[in-house]
């Protein structure tokens, strides 16, 4: 699939957003500035911008408790993330939410769900109100393997399927569900198999090759707005980090680490664009200059907002017309 | 004045504000047009408004809610059904983590507009799954509660359930759907917090929910004919409840008891008791007593079930106990 240069540069661009915000936030976490945990993206920047770099303004996306990446790549400010991360009121939560639960809704980030899983039915119903208005939008549904086990993938992805929803399914398996791989939880290899099931399609994909990733979208995109229904998207990836903290991933082997590290999907790409000619190595760092400064730029607004007033833990339970 | 069934008012409710405004969506198991809902209260829906909008699902409780919720933050607004109320527990997650916490923990960028209906009650002989009144589950934060006891409050209210903003968990009395009630034919609603006086008393405040309204209505009449004036309450909505009501009540009469099908230990009438106790408990002149359930599972045998069940004999005799 051949994209313009200005395409590429920018999926370049969003991947190393990302990258960079993550770094900024786990060495803010170790300054102690982030309260809670936090669940880094780093090592899967592929899957979210190989899939948004497919969407509209007015399409949806349903994020996961490792969701900073998917909010990066729908469009959402790095500021008010940072703020809110940090759990200041300048934050898209208000201080509310925090690291699990950055959103965006005028961005169509329809909430990030700490419960794993839970965003699937919640996807769904979104494809349902597309249909409802006969539009040609469609939702963006990213979960995990841990969360292809859970019931709520089962019942949501196979309502999508049966009504002919506008929704693609990403499973992003980084391989483990925490510190369980998914060898101890499932006997099949791929997650995508599982679509079958359901009778729509599964494709399983190399999800640190973010050009595999944007054309499979491309595809479940043109299925899904056609009015075709859903697609379940396995994108095999692999988180660097640990599953959240400082959690060393002792789990892992070291040959195994070492062997994604090589597959770094923002490296790959770098080469690549190189390779085709469509950036310098020198436009390369040019560009992450310029995402680390506004990553800093981020990192010192979120630092420098207030904290919310106390009393304001009271407000938004409910809405008040 | 025109009588209807409280199923036919509930019906009417739906239709007229599906009339009303094309967003709102029903979706449930066997709602549409093969069976017209377990206790057919979509009757015809899906033959006037088409199986876009009245539509029958898998039997995927969790789902039905999350895709409710999910059509709720994107512009829909559904009432989803669970066909009875036991099941909702299939769909806790997304009624307590996804549709009470969403607007809060985004920091106010979301509404959920959305209705689960789902019916309550015991005393149709179908044992422990399917005859539950689970109402106090559902006291948390973000979401809203009624519970209609009257054809006339069950339209009311749904009107006003369905026209709120916020998730609303609507629970209604499998015995309550055949029971005949004025409901006037024009327009109205009814405000969530304002409770109804069922019958004025002096003596004693009878506070009851759902079916235990009616048994309460009995109970008290039969205590007029001994002298006893009791006054009967039905708050209609749990969130918000309407606790002025209650507490003009209590100060009038002194005295209370709290009738709900629910099981005792931590039920609604434990929440009430606390309100009462905390602040008007000088206004008290004998204890409080709670009529309801035992802390069993709803028994399947009548003998059984009518053994565990409140009714106007239990009313009678708890009202007595603290009124000289």
């Amino acid at each position: 699939m051949e994209l313009e240069k200005e395409k590429l540069i920018e999926i370049y661009r969003k991947m190393l957003e990302i990258r960079r915000f993550e770094e900024k936030a786990f060495e803010l976490f170790g300054e102690n500035l982030v309260p809670g945990t936090i669940h880094l993206y780093v090592g899967q920047e592929a899957v979210a911008v190989g899939v948004c770099a497919n969407l509209r303004k007015d399409d949806y996306v349903q994020s996961t408790h490792r969701g900073h990446g998917h909010c990066i790549a729908k469009g959402a400010q790095l500021d008010k993330m940072m703020a809110e991360i940090l759990g200041k009121k300048t934050g898209y939560c208000q201080g509310k939410g925090g690291s699990m639960h950055i959103t965006d809704f005028s961005m169509g980030i329809l909430g990030a769900t700490g419960v794993v899983g839970a965003g699937i039915p919640l996807a769904v119903g979104a494809g349902l109100s597309i249909q409802l208005k006969g539009t040609d939008q469609v939702v963006a549904c990213f979960f995990g393997d841990g969360a292809s086990n859970q019931g709520a993938f089962h019942e949501g992805v196979n309502l999508a399927a049966v009504w002919k929803l506008p929704v693609i399914f990403v499973c992003e398996n980084n391989l483990y569900a925490m510190g369980t791989s998914q060898s101890e939880v499932m006997l099949i290899e791929d997650i995508a198999d599982r679509a079958t099931g359901y009778g729509i399609p599964g494709v399983a994909i190399d999800g640190n090759d973010v050009m595999a990733v944007y054309e499979a979208v491309h595809e479940a995109g043109k299925r899904a707005r056609g009015g075709h229904g859903p697609t379940l998207l396995e994108c095999k990836t692999y988180r660097h980090k640990g599953h959240s903290r400082f959690d060393p991933a002792k789990y892992r082997p070291q040959e195994e680490v070492e062997k994604w590290i090589k597959k770094d999907p923002i490296k790959r790409f770098k080469t690549r664009l190189i390779d085709i000619g469509v950036i310098t190595e020198k436009e390369a760092e040019n560009i992450d200059q310029d995402v680390i400064e506004v990553v800093e730029a981020a990192a010192k607004f979120a630092i420098e907002s207030p904290f919310p007033d106390p009393e304001e833990t009271l407000n938004d339970v409910f809405s008040i017309e | 004045m025109r009588e209807i069934t409280y199923r036919e008012a509930l019906r009417e409710a739906l239709r007229e504000e599906m009339l009303r405004d094309e967003t709102i969506i029903l979706l449930g198991e066997d709602i549409g047009r093969h069976w017209h809902g377990a206790f057919k209260v979509t009757q015809g829906l899906a033959e006037e408004f088409g199986n876009d909008r009245v539509r029958d699902t898998p039997i995927s409780e969790n789902t039905i809610i999350g895709a409710a919720v999910g059509a709720a933050i994107t512009g829909s607004r559904p009432v989803a059904e669970i066909m009875f109320g036991d099941l909702l527990t299939l769909a806790m997650d997304q009624i307590l983590n996804q549709a009470a916490k969403l607007r809060y923990m985004f920091g106010g960028q979301v509404k959920v507009p959305v209705v689960v209906r789902a019916p309550f009650g015991a005393g149709v002989n179908v044992a422990a799954h399917h005859s539950q009144s689970l109402e106090s589950l559902f006291l948390k934060p973000g979401l809203k509660i009624a519970v209609p006891s009257t054809p006339y409050d069950a339209k009311g209210l749904l009107k006003t359930a369905i026209r709120d903003d916020n998730p609303v968990m609507f629970f209604e009395h499998k015995l309550c759907y055949a029971l005949k009630g004025h409901v006037p034919e024009e327009n109205y609603t009814i405000p969530f917090g304002e409770a109804s006086i069922k019958k004025e008393g002096e003596d004693v405040t009878i506070v009851a929910t759902m079916y235990m309204v009616h048994k309460s209505i009995t109970a008290a009449e039969e205590l007029d004919k001994d002298g006893i004036s009791a006054e009967v309450i039905d708050p209609r909505t749990l969130a918000p409840f309407d606790k002025e009501t209650l507490l003009e009540s209590v100060e009038k009469t002194g005295r209370l008891v709290i009738v709900e099908e629910a099981t005792k230990t931590g039920g609604v009438g434990a929440e009430i008791s606390a309100v009462v106790c905390e602040e008007a408990i000088w206004a008290l002149d004998a204890p409080i007593r709670r009529v309801a359930a035992p802390d069993t599972p709803v028994p399947f045998s009548p003998t059984l079930e009518e053994f565990y069940l409140p009714n106007e004999k239990k009313i009678i005799d708890a009202v007595k106990e603290i009124v000289p």
